[in-house]
């Protein structure tokens, strides 16, 4: 590549400014020891201590991961059952197509849209079951609705990857056809099941717009808690909270990184 | 047909029992998506025409009215208040695409010129932001805009804004939120076409006497343009939805489409016209994507051949 003008490096340290200098911010405040305003009163690790005892964060945050974990074991199941039944059945022509675009749907609507469609499916759905009011069995069954698609894509990928002629060669070996699941398919398609499934955690703990409609009183997630702080009055614990949870995320793709890269690394036997 | 065998994953079988399997694999997914997704959109697009009960239920008598009122026309007369938010939405999402793309494009090109092993710890960079909560980020944009911080202290020492102030809700911090928010959905897409470039195509445009513009146009710029699009579209389109980076950053006073449907289905309680405003939306997306399509068959025609 030719020697790049100088002024791109520029614009380029620019991007990555906007991109971190907030995050950093929050977590400098989130040191803080002033109460009110953001004047620097010294450092601190009070707001952390707060944070962690704090009812309604911690309540928050277990919401947050009793509906990434419920959502994500729904949408994994189902979404990798749909990718080998879309995959490995010479399905006629227009049905394939159709599959493609119904599951590409929930990638391209936008979450508001995705979100008021819900809002009316529960309202619908209320006037026959109460399980359907506002509260964290809606979230889960929202969340679960857009994350089966992300899984049946991701699975769908790896699954395309898996040539048919070990299947064959399975069968030619009078393997039957439990064997060729459990001891050929699936173990080869478990980098695909795992990618989903974080991908599918990550999309349920970042969504706010989803959440945000079809949550209930009792539900709170942690987006909707910093969402509703904003309202009532920032405190800070709540940098606190934004600190750990940023830290949180990025620990969490660094270490699915070395886990990709580890994996890489070691020898296929 | 039902009795003729066929070999699939070497064994005999039949088109019924292949079917019959199939059916059973996906049909747990696609009766929960068909009950949660596909009748709900359906729903939705019905419920566009419906009308506001008297005390916010929905009446299922079907009129123009809501489109009509998007439009700007209500039972008062003529406003320009819908016709606005719309405006600024896509004006909005235009502005946010484009800044994206001035920043993104060179950002592209400074990943794809470092060593091979420092371009992946650079993405993720890039990346990682984007994998933090949108509320989150949103509040951290607050925090730095904050009045007795840096970037304000300056804004008020160059006179910009009254003493004191912070730099939120303003318009210019909606977009700071908007484009830290998009940029790493730009950048990908971008990079991974720029680092495809064939640069004996650029020597070539050198070689024949292009100056730098068209070297550029017609050497790098044509070569990138399935990048630039899907840039420009997984840009644009999200961008066209927002309501979140508005509401926290641009105040009450900016509203977006994505604003509107969520006051209708809060505390308005109109759920047709939110039916509506969702509509359009989505219309907006397909003739956005539609456009670009168009753009890049006009813009790449030896495309086609080679892909």
């Amino acid at each position: 590549m030719s020697r790049l003008p100088r002024w791109i490096g520029w614009a380029s340290w620019l991007g990555v400014v906007i991109l971190y200098i907030p995050l950093l911010a929050v977590a400098i405040l989130s040191f803080n020891s002033t109460r009110y305003g953001q004047q620097w009163g010294g450092f601190t690790l009070d707001w952390y201590a707060k944070m962690a005892a704090n009812e309604a964060i911690l309540s928050a945050a277990w919401n947050s991961l009793l509906l990434g974990v419920a959502s994500t074991l729904i949408a994994t199941v189902a979404g990798t059952l749909l990718a080998i039944g879309l995959h490995r059945t010479p399905w006629p022509r227009w049905f394939q197509r159709g599959s493609d675009l119904a599951i590409n749907l929930p990638v391209v609507t936008p979450d508001i849209i995705l979100a008021i469609a819900l809002v009316g499916a529960f309202a619908v759905l209320r006037e026959w079951s109460a399980v359907f009011k506002p509260g964290l069995v809606t979230l889960i069954i929202a969340h679960a609705t857009f994350q089966i698609s992300f899984v049946a894509l991701v699975v769908g990928s790896r699954l395309a990857t898996i040539g048919r002629d070990q299947v064959e060669a399975a069968r030619d070996l009078y393997a039957n056809t439990g064997q060729i699941w459990l001891r050929v398919l699936l173990p080869q398609l478990m980098p695909g099941i795992i990618a989903g499934a974080l991908l599918a955690f990550t999309i349920s703990l970042d969504d706010f717009v989803v959440s945000f409609f079809v949550s209930g009183p009792d539900s709170t997630t942690l987006p909707l808690l910093i969402y509703a702080s904003v309202r009532r009055g920032v405190t800070p614990e709540i940098h606190a909270l934004s600190t750990v949870i940023v830290a949180g995320t990025m620990l969490a793709i660094i270490l699915t990184a070395w886990l990709q890269t580890r994996r890489d690394a070691t020898p296929k036997d | 047909m039902a009795g003729r065998t066929l070999i699939v994953d070497g064994y005999l079988t039949t088109r019924p029992r292949l079917y019959g399997r199939g059916t059973l694999l996906i049909l747990g997914a696609f009766l929960w998506m068909g009950v949660f997704l596909f009748a709900p959109l359906a729903g939705l697009a019905v419920l566009a025409f419906a009308t506001r009960g008297e005390y916010g239920g929905v009446e299922w008598t079907f009129t123009w009215g809501n489109l009509v009122r998007l439009a700007g026309w209500d039972e008062f007369g003529f406003s320009w208040n819908h016709v606005q938010i719309v405006w600024r939405s896509l004006w909005l999402a235009t502005v946010t695409t484009v800044l994206c793309l001035l920043i993104g494009f060179p950002m592209a090109f400074w990943i794809a010129a470092k060593p091979a092993r420092w371009r992946g710890l650079l993405l993720a960079l890039i990346m990682v932001p984007s994998c933090v909560n949108l509320v989150i980020r949103t509040y951290a944009w607050q925090q730095f805009l904050g009045a007795q911080m840096p970037a304000a202290w300056v804004a008020q020492h160059l006179g910009l804004v009254p003493e004191g102030s912070a730099l939120y809700p303003t318009v210019a911090a909606v977009y700071l939120g908007m484009v830290s928010c998009m940029l790493p959905f730009t950048v990908l897409p971008l990079y991974t076409s720029v680092e495809r470039l064939d640069w004996t195509l650029v020597e070539a445009a050198r070689d024949l006497h292009a100056g730098r513009l068209r070297t550029f146009r017609h050497g790098i710029l044509a070569q990138c343009m399935p990048g630039l699009l899907a840039a420009t579209i997984l840009t644009f389109i999200p961008s066209l939805g927002m309501f979140v980076i508005s509401d926290m950053l641009g105040g009450a006073k900016f509203l977006l489409i994505g604003n509107l449907i969520q006051q209708q289905f809060g505390s308005m309680n109109d759920w047709p016209f939110g039916a509506t405003a969702g509509l359009f939306l989505v219309l907006a997306s397909l003739v956005a994507l539609w456009g670009l399509r168009l753009v890049s068959e006009r813009e790449t025609p030896h495309a086609r051949g080679r892909r």
